[in-house]
């Protein structure tokens, strides 16, 4: 029998490393179990940023002027797309409670749930951004400048959305209602985000601008996990 | 020893039981009894550390525990209504995953003992969408049976699973409560059980 009260540092790293990893393994398997899920996704990205182009005008300065805060309008959007499923699915099927009830922390095993939802719905848009941006007539400089800012924003997406799910667990309409809490959260990742390109497109300065981005991730990743994990906590009540 | 004092419990305005108390020693199993509606789940849940006891407390070998607490964690499996099977895996990838995630450290030797154990030998790999709900009750035999925790809370274990599936349950049951671990399982067909082992607490009488 082993009792955790006398438990030092270590073990309770390797809990965490242990619930992560479990975590991320297991929902990044179902994400590639269900590919359609995961191409409807990032075919939604690629459509919303090709509308742009069409329903405006095809001038140059005018497309490149609005490239980067479509793309990151889109990508917030497809961001959002997945989020009521996080942990709405592993409620359903009672695996939320055996989440809850297992001896690793539960921060942990949430963490690594959201590393996974980036990994199957962040990085794609990321790696796709490039691409997309080339309908907007953006130099090779400012690609670079938007993709390094989607790869520190959409974690952060992740991060602050897992706690709006979370938070709407049992709701209904939880969708919408995920949408409307977690949006406004979003606004400083889009103006900083967004705000790179335009500095670097008008030969200012934009390291600050992704500064600021690295450092709203680190402390999203410090808060948002047991904000979440609390969120569970008392869905399962 | 799981002993719970002065529980009480409401859904809504309702109430569904105040005042119970209940000890279960190590090796003996404890039945929860009643009509629908009476807070069996509640109960268990209370017990499983997954909810709040409206007013009382629960204890662990004597300390106090709340719900989530560590300690109640790392003793406690805990068998609900849903089974926490994933449609797109199968029998064998949800069993590992499942045994992993309560804490277990399980061979691949075990997995497939285990899944022999409960007759599901033959359809281990297929998805779990694919299994009756009768086979998917025994891929939750089979976790119970690599379950290292001492405190058992069953809801409802008997639920959709055959004559051989219940008697099944019974042994795991028999087996876990001989190693000196204790359970409590809400169920309406009676368990198989050496009767000196258990005990019943019926929530219908005292309202």
């Amino acid at each position: 029998m082993t009792t955790l009260a006398h438990r030092d540092d270590d073990e309770a790293a390797s809990d965490a490393l242990g619930g992560f990893t479990w975590a991320l393994a297991r929902d990044v398997r179902l994400a590639l179990r269900t590919p359609s899920e995961l191409g409807v996704q990032l075919l939604f990205y690629v459509v919303v940023v090709t509308l742009f182009p069409l329903a405006t005008s095809p001038d140059r300065a005018m497309l490149a002027a609005l490239g980067p805060g479509v793309l990151w309008v889109a990508a917030l959007l497809a961001s959002l797309l997945s989020l009521p499923r996080l942990f709405a699915l592993d409620q359903a099927d009672g695996t939320l409670e055996q989440m809850a009830l297992s001896p690793w922390p539960l921060p942990a095993i949430v963490s690594g749930k959201i590393a996974a939802h980036w990994l199957t719905t962040g990085l794609p848009v990321v790696l796709l951004s490039p691409l997309a941006a080339l309908q907007y007539g953006l130099d090779a400089g400012a690609i670079g400048v938007l993709a390094a800012g989607l790869a520190l924003g959409t974690p952060i997406l992740s991060l602050l959305g897992a706690v709006g799910a979370a938070l709407t667990l049992g709701v209904r309409a939880s969708g919408a209602l995920v949408a409307l809490l977690v949006l406004p959260l979003y606004v400083p990742v889009l103006i900083f985000g967004a705000g790179a390109v335009d500095a670097f497109r008008a030969g200012m300065a934009f390291d600050a601008n992704l500064s600021l981005l690295g450092a709203g991730l680190i402390a999203a990743a410090l808060g948002a996990p047991f904000a979440a994990a609390a969120a569970v906590r008392i869905a399962l009540d | 020893m799981l002993e719970a004092h002065d529980l009480a419990a409401r859904r809504g305005t309702a109430r569904l039981f105040a005042g119970l108390g209940l000890a279960v020693a190590a090796g003996e199993a404890l039945v929860v009894t009643g009509a629908n509606g009476r807070g069996k789940t509640t109960l268990l849940r209370m017990l499983a550390g997954l909810s709040l006891p409206e007013e009382g407390e629960i204890r662990l070998d004597g300390a106090r525990v709340r719900p989530f607490s560590p300690a109640l964690r790392a003793a406690v499996a805990f068998a609900g209504h849903a089974l926490a099977l994933k449609d797109e895996l199968s029998a064998r990838e949800n069993l590992a995953s499942l045994a992993t995630l309560c804490g277990a450290h399980i061979v691949d030797a075990e997995l497939d003992a285990a899944l022999d154990r409960v007759a599901l030998g033959e359809r281990k790999h297929l998805p779990a969408r694919s299994l009756s709900q009768g086979q998917r009750r025994r891929v939750g035999l089979a976790r119970l049976s690599l379950s290292r925790p001492r405190v058992w809370i069953l809801d409802e274990p008997v639920t959709a699973l055959d004559a051989s599936g219940a008697a099944l349950l019974g042994e795991l049951v028999g087996a876990h409560l001989e190693r000196g671990g204790l359970a409590v399982a809400s169920t309406h067909a009676p368990l198989a059980l050496p009767a000196a082992r258990v005990r019943t607490l019926s929530l219908d009488k005292g309202l």
